[in-house]
């Protein structure tokens, strides 16, 4: 079975109450956003830290993309918030 | 051309940065040392970072720092874990033959660094709130500048 690895930060790790954590590979036409949405519809933690996409960026295997970018064959996806580092 | 890029939890030495710069031969060395402002009753800032993405985004930012002026090398440290107020967080070095281009990429690498590279600043303050710094869009806008 194909994975996906997804790697929370920040706030988001706080809210989730994770680091991340391994899901099965979803279809490769699903978007970031798509993902998203099934992850605010586990409720609790999950729909708090990702409810407002408009707070979070992603990466897709160490790259930062667009929220509407398809999934395709990525291993690992990161959603955080807009970095504040330097 | 020498690109050094190092994340790291350890401090360092801002003249030994600045000493390994003025040795490539160059006619000019400019830099850029963040350091962790106080008040507001700020205790301590935690940086996290995405590692694995962290050390290759700092080299690619480099590489189009290198692409953009002509440079004889480059030196970045950004420190994660927890700092103290007065204390170095980050460090970007330019050596060139002229100081125009070193001035320049200087400026634009911190722009960089701080728009593109995934790290995250947690302000501890004394009475015991914790809050995840807003990105401001000002820095955005200042990163966005440089095309």
């Amino acid at each position: 079975m194909a994975t996906l690895e997804i790697l929370y930060f920040a706030w988001v790790r706080d809210g989730i109450g994770k680091d991340g954590e391994r899901i099965e590979s979803p279809l490769p036409e699903t978007t970031v956003e798509g993902l998203i949405d099934s992850l605010v519809a586990r409720g609790g933690g999950y729909a708090e830290a990702l409810g407002d996409r408009k707070r979070l960026r992603a990466a897709l295997d160490q790259r930062f993309v667009p929220l509407h970018t398809s999934i395709g064959s990525a291993k690992e996806l990161a959603l955080f918030p807009p970095v504040t580092g330097g | 051309m020498s690109v050094v890029a190092s994340v790291r939890a350890e401090d360092f030495d801002t003249a030994a940065e600045l000493a390994a710069l003025e040795a490539m031969g160059g006619g000019g060395v400019a830099s850029f040392t963040g350091i962790v402002r106080g008040g507001d009753g700020l205790v301590s800032l935690h940086l996290d970072h995405y590692p694995a993405m962290t050390q290759a985004q700092v080299e690619r930012i480099c590489a189009d720092a290198m692409a953009r002026w002509s440079l004889l090398g480059i030196r970045i440290v950004h420190r994660t874990g927890t700092l103290l107020p007065g204390d170095r967080i980050v460090f970007v070095g330019t050596a060139s033959a002229h100081r125009t281009a070193a001035l320049e990429s200087c400026a634009f690498l911190i722009d960089w660094l701080k728009s593109h590279a995934p790290f995250w600043k947690k302000e501890r303050f004394k009475d015991g709130r914790e809050t995840w710094v807003e990105a401001k869009a000002e820095d955005d806008a200042k990163a966005a500048e440089w095309g």
